[in-house]
């Protein structure tokens, strides 16, 4: 007998063991060990994470792990949800629903972001899974409420039923209706994006009345607010929740009802919604604010006195979405009294005025990154912005794992001395040793990607605008960032060298976008050539690249490792190097 | 079609919206206008700030919004926008399946269009798409494709009477 048999563990042991295994780098680790792993490790794997649908086909998924339960899958570039990826483009979930429905029917969490789904794959699901618990559709768009009318039929074990942000057709079913009365199960539901005519209210109310598990609800702005306090008082155990339209004329008695409601709910952790807030109705959620967690208030159209008001009864805020109306002032609120602070997004509330109409400035971020020693995450939008204010924010806040700034005008430089924020994103990179995320603005040179690739060593992914003077630039991220999985460029001048010189560089990460910037098309037919397991996809609406001019450059471009060859769904304006257009087939 | 000169947004059955506070009259300098309560508003030549001067088939665009446009409106002139930027998720979606649509018509034009506000972000933007919709009525721009009756050369358009009697151009307003 080898010895190495000796050694071994009998399989189901092995399989026991990974079964506490549950990240996927770590699973992908052990299934390197050995055949015998490797082996062992696929039967027993269950959730699957795609981070882009391309990347892989389905019945590779399918060949390698024969018994998943979950699947996650990511469709177009992150630059859609900018209106940057013309529709059409792709990311049809179908093929893979068709494909799973056959060899999975025991899979029972499927979460998709930013793909196409349509009312059929939605009825698949429906009838093809017979245990089916979880539907995360982010970002999402396709469907109508037909196919969220088969879901409610068909899926007696759902759990969670997840819309968050996409786009829903109203078909004038009244889909909640059609759960049926012996439904129980719901625990988590996020209806925030539907629209006016999509909810019945009193379908809603027996739905929460009837399921006792619920522990999440968001709801969409239809329902007023004088319903508020019913859908509450059926479910005081609700750890999460999201308001209808929080607006109605002030009345005594809506507004006492609606602060009784909300003071049974003693596990409420996370409020969000608020759309077209009245500032009177706000005191009525004061009994939950001392455990809050998490809110968000960007949809509130409140200014920095009741906004201060507010976050000043929330001493355990973790997470804070708010428009810029909470300005300079409410972050100093905010930096006061939220110790516990780890995440901040500050959003413009009219991102397209070229003045500012709320006074939030560079300082307000610098206050928070003082007083919040626990400020992980930051999603900032603003007008003015200085190195100095940089620095000191980097210094303050080592432990920044995200940080995002959006100075709205492009190429603006540092208000107080004129210059380029390369030293004070540079300061960031430097001192941030954790960060994994970072999204820059501004006026910047080829420096601060000199910086950045230089200490920016564990960031994953990367945002550029409007930056850079050369291909210099381009090449200092892609040879120096070691861990960088996901680049989006646009309007930058970075051209064919920087792209062929780190030609290699791009198989090691999920995908790149560029657009608007100096890449040819010659030099995107080569690096397809160099590159075969690189998807290189040029997004042209203007025609086909290789009838303009020699020095014409691409207008977008997208590049995607893919062990699963070129797709068979690629729109007429998405041009790749192979010849043969018989290939394309139309969705 | 309708008895008054220039243009004018109507109401639209669809969304409830109050466009009193934002009409816009354009036309020729001088004559009454009448709004659609009926009641003339402005009438002299010298309502130059009341109006918006919108050059037409002119390369230079000038919007001057006049005062009382400007309490209503919230910024004056907006500088070229570049799409996607600032990057900002959803703006134009949040309550976007209540499409604000509305009727514009055009002195002289045999027909209305629908345009759907949601989708413009400045005033620029709108008054440059109306510009584009209705320049075949001022221009002759035998670029754009019609439908050409072979025999006698009259182009056909298709379209629709809607419930108001108004002729619509058929396709403004999606599918679905």
């Amino acid at each position: 007998m080898p010895k190495r048999l000796a050694y071994s563990l009998p399989d189901e042991v092995l399989e026991h063991v990974f079964s506490f295994i549950q990240s996927d780098k770590d699973r992908n680790v052990v299934s390197a060990v050995c055949k015998s792993w490797y082996e062992i490790e696929r039967w027993c794997r269950r959730k699957i994470f795609v981070g882009n649908c391309y990347a892989v086909s389905p019945k590779m998924v399918i060949r390698r792990f024969p018994q998943v339960r979950s699947i996650e899958l990511k469709g177009k570039p992150h630059f859609a949800d900018f209106n940057l990826v013309p529709d059409g483009w792709g990311g049809y979930v179908l093929p893979w629903i068709t494909e799973m429905a056959g060899a999975y029917p025991w899979l029972d969490e499927i979460r998709l972001k930013r793909m196409v789904v349509t009312d059929e794959s939605l009825e698949l699901i429906a009838k093809s899974f017979k245990d089916f618990k979880v539907l995360v559709l982010a970002s999402c768009e396709g469907f109508s409420t037909d196919g969220l009318a088969a879901l409610a039929a068909s899926c007696k074990n759902l759990r969670e039923l997840d819309l968050r942000e996409s786009e829903v057709d109203d078909s004038s079913v009244h889909w909640l209706s059609h759960f049926p009365e012996t439904y129980t199960s719901m625990v988590s539901l996020n209806i925030s994006c539907l629209g006016s005519g999509e909810v019945s209210f009193s379908a809603l109310e027996r739905l929460v009345s009837r399921c006792p598990n619920l522990r999440s609800l968001k709801l969409n702005r239809a329902v007023p607010l004088d319903k508020t306090a019913n859908i509450l008082r059926l479910a005081p155990q609700l750890v999460e929740f999201g308001t209808c339209t929080y607006s109605a004329e002030l009345r005594s008695d809506v507004f006492s009802n609606l602060a009784g409601a909300f003071s049974n709910c003693k596990e409420l952790r996370s409020l969000s919604g608020f759309w077209d807030v009245v500032p009177d109705y706000l005191p009525a959620i004061y009994s939950v604010c001392s455990r809050l967690t998490s809110l968000n208030l960007s949809y509130a159209t409140i200014q920095s006195p009741d906004l201060i008001m507010l976050v000043s009864h929330c001493p355990s805020l973790q997470r804070l979405l708010v428009l810029d109306y909470i300005e300079d002032s409410g972050l100093e609120a905010l930096a006061s009294n939220c110790k516990d602070l780890q995440e901040l997004r500050v959003f413009p509330s009219d991102p397209f005025d070229a003045e500012p109409n709320a006074s939030l400035t560079e300082q307000g971020l610098v206050a928070v990154s003082l007083g919040c020693p626990k400020l992980q995450s930051v999603l900032y939008f603003c007008r003015r912005m200085s190195n100095a204010a940089l620095v000191t924010i980097a210094q303050n806040r080592p432990n920044l794992t995200r940080f995002r700034l959006c100075i709205i005008e492009p190429n603006t430089a540092d208000y107080l001395t004129g210059e380029p924020f390369d030293v004070g994103f540079g300061a960031i990179v430097e001192h941030c040793k954790d960060l994994i995320r970072l999204s820059l603005s501004g006026l910047l040179t080829d420096c601060v990607f000199e910086y950045i690739g230089k200490y920016a060593k564990k960031l994953e992914m990367l945002s550029v605008a409007f930056a850079g003077d050369s291909d210099l630039g381009l090449h200092h991220v892609l040879s120096g960032c070691e861990s960088l999985r996901k680049l989006e460029i646009r309007d930058c001048p970075f051209g064919d060298k920087a792209l062929l010189t780190n030609a290699a560089k791009l198989e090691t990460m999920r995908s790149l976008w560029m657009s608007s910037c100096s890449v040819s098309f010659e030099a995107c037919k080569l690096l397809s050539q160099k590159m075969p397991r690189l998807n290189v996809e040029v997004i042209d609406e203007r025609g086909p690249p290789d009838s303009r001019p020699e020095n014409c450059t691409v207008d977008k471009l997208y590049i995607y490792r893919s062990v699963a060859g070129p797709r068979f769904d690629m729109p007429p304006f998405v041009w790749t190097k192979d010849e043969d257009l018989a290939l394309r087939l139309s969705p | 079609m309708s008895s008054e000169n220039g243009k004018r947004l109507l109401e639209t059955d669809a969304g409830g919206l109050n466009f009193e506070a934002t009409e816009l009259t354009l036309g020729l300098p001088g004559e009454p206008r009448v709004t659609s309560d009926g009641g003339a508003k402005w009438g002299s030549k010298r309502g130059f700030s009341e109006t918006v001067d919108l050059k037409l088939g002119d390369n230079n665009q000038e919007v001057k919004l006049g005062h009382s446009l400007q309490e209503a409106a919230k910024s004056p002139v907006s500088k070229t926008q570049v799409v996607g930027w600032p990057p900002v998720r959803g703006f134009a979606k949040r309550g976007k399946k209540s499409c604000k649509y509305v009727k514009v018509a055009v002195d002289g034009a045999p027909y209305l269009r629908k345009v759907d506000l949601e989708i413009y972000n400045s005033y620029q933007q709108l008054l440059t798409s109306l510009e584009d919709m209705f320049s075949c009525f001022t221009i002759r721009n035998y670029l754009n494709e019609k439908k050409i009756d072979q025999v006698n050369g009259i182009e056909y358009m298709p379209t629709y009477e809607d419930k108001d009697g108004d002729w619509m151009l058929v396709g403004d307003v999606p599918w679905q």
